[in-house]
């Protein structure tokens, strides 16, 4: 908290005002405008790093980076010495925003539909502005999330969002990023809980298994014929006119393959049957969670499908595994030539300790360098939206984070942090109970 | 479930190999020197280029330019840390069973009844530099079992874990998880008394009544019987016997709870029979009410910033340990969980990010203030001369999220060495091969799953507060 006062004393004289607004203001979000980082760090990320440089943005965007800056006339301006410049970070694996209290409190969890093929549920729908676990962790320098639904076998549409703005247009990046699949496991239901119980031997196992896959196998097929319907129709408006179908209809891009389509798999059947099915879908695959992605790094490698690993911080899968097998994960993956992101797989709560997975990582083979990729450019590659996020570059999205050290360091502050261009305050549900509660007598 | 397909394995023989490497590990040198490292005493500063002695189990000496017998192991820690090891005031670790849930009060059950010494988690948790656990009984009562504290001495048998000198503890809950909150109703069973705060009160006031009376006759028996031979003694309470020793202050209460109003509860609830609450576990709210947690002489044992899991929580912060640190409270971080327990050192290290407690306050939240917390500082908690030989050495600063474990000791012994752990990796992946095409491990005909032994524990133990409404 001494350390956030001083930010305050500091940037107070420097800009003339106070860095965005409260959070307790939600109704506002700060204005866009032209600010200046002077003789900070720079982790480009995407390039060498600039020992000491200058971030000029404008308008929301990054508008030049480098050591022989102009700063424009008019922009506020940071005093960056003794402190470093990242990309913000990006958690490509949350429930961020759908689930406020996930135990006791059902009225506010909005992850899961009922039933097993929900395509139609888009997160950008429900996903809360002014949930308290927003704040709290884009103040851990964490700027972006995918949030994603949980529920059955095709869970629904992820987003990817700022976590910052009023309404969720506001905070949407791709609103519909990708469809989300939870591959069935073998001997247990579609994903979450609610699956069914053990079946008795390994051939019911696997039929069962079989009877999962081709519901989604059908769907899909099914939205295929309705795509091709529609496109005939449009082409020769003589033939019967299809009734639309609001379910099948989001499904069409992904089974063109014009999206990616996400399968939650973490052991090895899951993730070779997912890659097996996306082949003969012909889907563009990514694998969430990939527990067991280094025991199949080199078919992952050879369909170029990329892996966001959530498992760094969860135990190994089976108890003859190495201890670190799930730190080592992401530095197998880097070997083998897989790409990959780390996320904590949390649904909000947890989110904020990003920099922990990564670092864990750096601690069990992968370099930090990598480790900071694995939670930037890496994500922002595998979205699809490295042209906006995940390194400084000019044109880039100003999702910046400004610290005082190592990224991701544990004892690492953040000084400043920009989304989309705006500065935002460093406050939260938790630093306005720390400071009505610390003075207490 | 979740371990259906390794269940295709003999598991009982796979999972002893660990056990049996370690074994061999052990077999070490009863003399170890630890050269020229950087030792976080915890209790005397961060001493640089210093070698730290461990003999016969104990600290022998800790300084500069040590010498050892001939025989001694000499390790040539440059570059590298050693602390004590860490200790987990709040875990389930190799617990068969957790929850005797079916009545509020189950002073009468003990966790070293239900020891697992073959629990892989346990050696996880070696790895991560852990060398003692408080085992609780779950949180689905408002007065649980009796805990019990241990050394981590992965492969040998349960009793050799038992920490001699530990004081007796005993496991209390309050809030959502004693009232079942997240227990659906069953049509036709009647919910389990208490079902709210109020009766969860008088459920622990109307078991010390009792157990006050029952002390009362015991009381008048001992002092009649000195006269009478002949009198009958009164009837053994196996219930009420580990409430009155919380009375006669020889048993530790550790009370598991999360709201402002239920801690101020059981404060005023044991100062009223005269007892001492030792820890409040988890406390969450515990910065709302932090200077009469203070002045009560209890300690918390937290997490470092888990918070918004149920509605107990939602009120958590991660300054928690910064506020009831500065106003005088023995604060230690726990896991309560076989994950987290293999990242403790990050979890202290949050308290500096988190509120700015010292290097040495943060230490001491995973060393030396839970070693209080269990009645063990004289034997555990910082590198002292004479102290336990509990350390472990470090790669680099365990505050780092790049620091890992090398070197694990537990009296004096190597319970986890990393590259012991990486040299016997090729030849258990050649064993593990083996034993898949065994006969026997192969699936018979027909589809039929191969017969496997039935597990031991429950299949999960992590996140048991997150996902089990009665575990912790």
């Amino acid at each position: 908290m001494k350390i956030l006062l001083t930010i305050l004393l500091i940037c107070v004289p420097v800009l003339g005002q106070q860095i965005g607004n409260p959070t307790t203001q939600q109704g506002v979000i700060p204005a866009r405008g032209v600010f200046a980082i002077r003789n900070a760090r720079i982790v480009t990320v995407s390039g060498a790093d600039i020992e000491s440089g200058t971030v000029v943005i404008r308008d929301g965007k990054i508008e030049a980076v480098g050591t022989a800056v102009n700063v424009p006339a008019n922009a506020q301006s940071i005093d960056g010495r003794g402190l470093s410049v990242y990309p913000g970070m990006i958690d490509a694996g949350t429930n961020m925003g759908l689930v406020e209290v996930p135990q006791g409190a059902n009225g506010t969890v909005d992850t899961s539909e009922v039933g097993e093929l929900n395509p139609n549920a888009k997160a950008i729908t429900a996903v809360n502005p002014h949930s308290a676990h927003i704040a709290v962790t884009r103040v851990e320098g964490i700027t972006n999330t995918l949030t994603a639904p949980t529920g059955g076998l095709i869970s629904g549409q992820a987003a990817l969002i700022n976590l910052l703005g009023t309404a969720p247009k506001e905070m949407a990046v791709v609103p519909q990023f990708a469809l989300v699949i939870n591959y069935p496991r073998i001997g247990f239901g579609g994903g979450g809980f609610g699956g069914f119980q053990a079946p008795v031997n390994l051939s019911e196992t696997l039929t069962a298994n079989e009877r999962q896959v081709d519901r989604i196998r059908k769907m899909l097929r099914d939205a295929e014929a309705y795509g091709r319907a529609l496109d005939a129709y449009e082409r020769d408006k003589s033939l019967p006119r299809p009734d639309r179908n609001v379910v099948l209809e989001p499904l069409v891009p992904y089974v063109r393959g014009q999206q990616p389509v996400i399968f939650r798999a973490d052991r090895e059947a899951e993730i070779r049957g997912a890659l097996k099915f996306a082949d003969e879908m012909k889907l563009k695959p990514i694998i969430l969670g990939g527990n067991d992605a280094w025991k199949v790094a080199s078919l992952l490698k050879e369909k170029n499908v990329p892996v966001i690993l959530t498992g760094v911080f969860s135990l190994p899968n089976r108890e003859d595994d190495a201890y670190d097998v799930l730190f080592e994960n992401p530095a197998k993956l880097q070997q083998a030539g897989v790409r990959f992101a780390i996320s904590t797989g949390d649904a909000g709560a947890e989110v904020r300790n990003l920099a922990q997975y990564a670092g864990m990582a750096a601690a069990y083979g992968l370099s930090k360098a990598d480790a900071v990729r694995a939670v930037t450019l890496y994500p922002a590659q595998i979205m699809n939206v490295a042209d906006r996020l995940g390194s400084i570059e000019p044109g880039k999205m100003a999702n910046l984070v400004v610290t005082d050290g190592d990224l991701l360091e544990i004892r690492t502050r953040i000084r400043y942090l920009f989304i989309d261009g705006r500065p935002v305050v460093l406050s939260s549900r938790h630093t306005e109970l720390n400071d009505a509660f610390k003075n207490r007598k | 479930m979740k371990r259906f397909i390794s269940k295709l394995l003999f598991l009982a023989i796979v999972s002893a190999l660990p056990i049996t490497a370690a074994r061999a590990q052990r077999e070490t040198s009863s003399e170890t020197l630890i050269k020229n490292a950087t030792v976080l005493t915890v209790t005397r500063g961060t001493l640089t280029n210093t070698d730290v002695l461990l003999k016969n189990g104990k600290i022998a000496a800790v300084g500069k330019n040590l010498n050892a017998s001939a025989n001694a192991r000499v390790i040539d820690a440059t570059g590298k840390f050693v602390m004590p090891g860490i200790i987990d005031a709040h875990s389930h670790s190799m617990l068969d069973t957790i929850n005797e849930g079916t009545l509020a009060v189950t002073s009468m059950v003990r966790t070293e009844d239900v020891l697992n010494p073959t629990d892989v988690d346990l050696y996880r948790g070696l790895a991560g530099g852990v060398t003692t656990l408080n085992l609780l009984h779950g949180s689905a009562n408002p007065i649980g079992g009796m805990n019990s504290v241990v050394k981590i001495k992965y492969g040998r048998p349960a009793s050799e874990f038992l920490f001699p000198g530990a004081m007796p503890g005993i496991k209390f809950a309050l809030g959502e998880n004693v009232k079942r909150s997240s227990s659906p109703n069953t049509p036709g069973v009647t919910r389990r008394y208490p079902n709210t705060r109020m009766g969860v009160e008088e459920v622990i006031r109307d078991a010390f009544t009792r157990a006050r009376d029952y002390k009362r006759t015991w009381d008048e028996y001992r002092a009649a019987s000195g006269k009478d031979k002949n009198l009958i003694p009164p009837r053994r309470d196996l219930q009420l016997e580990p409430l009155v020793e919380i009375l006669q202050g020889r048993r530790y209460v550790h009370a598991h709870c999360y709201i402002a109003s239920e801690i101020l509860m059981l404060i005023s609830l044991a100062d009223e029979f005269g007892f001492k609450i030792k820890t409040f576990q988890h406390v969450l709210e515990g910065y709302k009410v932090a200077k009469e947690i203070a002045a009560h002489g209890a300690g918390a044992s937290i997490f470092a910033d888990s918070w918004g899991y149920k509605i107990e929580a939602y009120d958590a912060i991660p300054y928690n340990a910064a506020i009831m640190t500065r106003a005088g409270v023995v604060v230690s971080m726990n896991s309560d969980s076989d994950e987290r327990a293999r990242r403790l050192n990050i979890e202290a290290a949050k308290a500096m990010h988190w509120g700015d407690l010292t290097e040495e306050q943060a230490l001491k939240l995973i060393t030396l203030n839970p070693a209080i917390q269990l009645g063990v500082q004289e034997r555990v908690g910082s590198i002292e001369v004479g102290k336990d030989a509990d350390v472990a050495i470090w790669n680099a600063h365990p505050f780092s999220v790049y620091a890992r474990v090398d070197t694990t000791f537990v009296d004096g012994t190597v319970f986890f060495d990393r590259q012991q752990d990486l040299a016997r990796r090729p030849e258990l992946a050649k064993e593990r091969v083996t034993l898949e095409q065994a006969e026997p491990n192969k699936p018979p005909a027909r589809g039929q799953s191969p017969q496997t032994p039935g597990r031991r524990r429950p299949p999960t133990h992590e996140g048991g507060e997150f996902i089990e409404e009665e575990r912790p």
